[in-house]
């Protein structure tokens, strides 16, 4: 939804800069999320619901507790509960993964986006649909590293994750982060959220978890939802999370060189023909050339006895 | 070109242009017919296509009722056109293989842009340039629906890897660059070469026309209507 009190850092399908006269002084925010403090109570998914006015249809169990199994166009978060066997500790471990928009630095979805500000990064870092100019392509998924969009059966359009932008437009921290009852889930500025981190990951060193870590991907420039992992070495064990996440280069090379080479190639070959036509010109027959050409045509319809007027019934017929 | 009955005129035989001059039939209306719709929905689709891939067309959109109906329109019209220009290629791929004097032909390219058609080989129905212009065509639409259809969010997007997703993205614009600048040289060569843009909108082109741009198509024509006439003089069969 569009936020005019934040200002905007990128935005999608757009050459010129943003309307970014404004930073944010107070820093870039993010959103921390702590694995090892989180007891998977859903309580952020339903303080999202509530927040957001999201209603997601009522499914069915799968035999896990992911519910909703997949983050849907009503189900902007989610968790992901996977059970790991840690063989060195003996220790059977569950790791739950609050997933969601990671609100990349360089978002992949706003590079994909053909639509001028359908997608905007506002100046504190968050990534933001503005489902109005939103056309429902779908090129936000194939940009996305992080499989987060969705497109909305009833309308159409691509929903995620807004980090609350409107909360945190007044000062509020996102409805999940109020919510929490553990403090797994925390918000401020992106510098106080590493520190608190680092203090966090010291402490689950002490705890035995000595590969401990941040999460906060390199690939898309850092993101502005940061995970603390007692197994950092090892994302993709917490259901999946992308080892080193970085746009594809299949979408880099489409939304970057491809597109003004592309369209001054096109332009060059018309520009060719226009030129070619004022140099060289028309390749044209002359006059005596036709004139002549018709008259052996008509000889020879003479010679098969085709009169004037039969030709011409012929046409006709044509 | 024998048989063993005589040959009659057809009605595709000994025809008139628009003013009434001896002219010689090129495209049938429903061959026209059928170049022109696909011509429209190209333009359509390069249009629209256009508009989604780069940022400063985007104001394309506007003439398809903005970005959500180009988003709906284009992918439809992109199915009726590779239906339309599939029967294209049924009527016409036989004309489109390339012998010795093509190869000639393109060795020439200096005396075919100069307008020097005397010093090249005889050039049947299709010179080398349109005939490679067809096979460019063919790769590009296949091509360009294959992927179309990969990156059809509405339908079939979710069938797919996320990988093959976003190849197939790739491989769709680059296809339509590759199209779009084919069929501007194909409009381009039909407003150089004088009187050929009349073989779509009238059907027919006039025997001079043929005879300097097409000789050896020109010599076929000019050999059947010498043979209708010698068959009329003195029928077999």
């Amino acid at each position: 939804m569009s936020m005019q009190s934040l200002d905007i850092k990128r935005r999608s399908a757009t050459t010129t800069p943003a309307p970014s006269q404004r930073s944010a002084y107070a820093g870039e925010v993010a959103k921390l999320i702590d694995v090892s403090k989180c007891i998977g109570c859903k309580a952020c998914q339903t303080a999202c619901m509530e927040w957001n006015d999201l209603r997601d249809e009522v499914g069915t169990t799968t035999g896990v507790y992911d519910n909703p199994t997949d983050l849907t166009e009503n189900s902007w978060t989610v968790m992901r509960f996977t059970e790991y066997e840690n063989e060195e500790s003996g220790n059977l471990e569950w790791l739950i993964r609050k997933d969601g928009c990671m609100h990349c630095e360089d978002p992949g979805c706003l590079k994909a986006c053909p639509s001028p500000g359908a997608i905007v990064q506002y100046a504190n870092g968050i990534v933001d649909f503005h489902e109005e100019a939103c056309i429902g392509c779908g090129y936000c998924i194939t940009g996305c590293p992080f499989n987060v969009p969705r497109i909305s059966k009833k309308d159409k359009k691509a929903y995620k994750c807004t980090l609350c932008s409107d909360r945190v437009a007044v000062g509020q921290e996102p409805a999940c982060v109020k919510t929490c009852p553990t403090g797994a889930i925390v918000f401020g500025t992106k510098e106080n959220m590493k520190e608190h981190a680092a203090e966090r990951i010291a402490d689950l060193k002490e705890r035995g978890f000595k590969d401990a870590g941040l999460y906060d991907p390199a690939g898309v420039g850092g993101t502005h939802v940061m995970y603390v992992l007692h197994h950092a070495d090892k994302p993709s064990l917490y259901s999946g999370l992308p080892e080193a996440p970085t746009i594809s280069p299949m979408v880099g090379l489409w939304k970057g060189v491809t597109k003004p080479l592309a369209l001054a190639g096109i332009a060059l070959t018309a520009l060719a023909g226009f030129f070619h036509y004022t140099r060289v010109g028309p390749n044209e027959v002359s006059e005596e050339e036709e004139i002549d050409a018709e008259a052996n045509a008509l000889a020879r319809r003479d010679d098969a006895g085709v009169p004037p007027e039969a030709q011409r019934e012929q046409e006709v017929r044509s | 070109m024998s048989s063993s009955k005589a040959r009659r005129p057809t009605h595709a035989d000994f025809v008139l242009d628009n003013q009434g001059r001896p002219a010689i039939e090129r495209y049938t209306p429903n061959e026209r017919s059928n170049h022109w719709i696909t011509a429209i929905c190209f333009v359509l689709l390069a249009l629209s296509g256009l508009a989604l891939f780069h940022p400063a067309l985007y104001w394309l959109t506007a003439l398809f009722g903005g970005g959500p109906w180009t988003r709906i329109l284009h992918p439809f019209i992109g199915v009726v056109m590779f239906v339309s220009f599939l029967v294209l290629v049924i009527r016409f791929w036989h004309h489109n293989f390339l012998d010795a004097n093509d190869r000639q032909w393109l060795r020439q390219t200096g005396d075919v842009v100069n307008n020097r058609e005397e010093r090249l080989p005889p050039v049947g129905r299709y010179n080398a340039g349109q005939k490679l212009l067809f096979w460019v065509l063919v790769v590009s639409m296949l091509c360009l629906l294959l992927t179309g259809l990969v990156i059809w969010r509405a339908y079939f997007s979710h069938l797919f890897p996320i990988g093959i997703v976003r190849l197939a993205s790739l491989l769709h614009a680059f296809f339509g660059f590759v199209i779009v600048c084919a069929i501007i040289v194909h409009i381009y060569a039909a407003i150089w070469v004088k009187g050929s843009i009349k073989a779509m909108t009238r059907g027919t082109v006039s025997y001079a026309w043929a005879r300097r741009h097409h000789r050896g198509w020109y010599g076929e024509v000019v050999e059947r209507e010498s043979a209708l006439a010698r068959d009329r003089a003195a029928p077999r069969g």
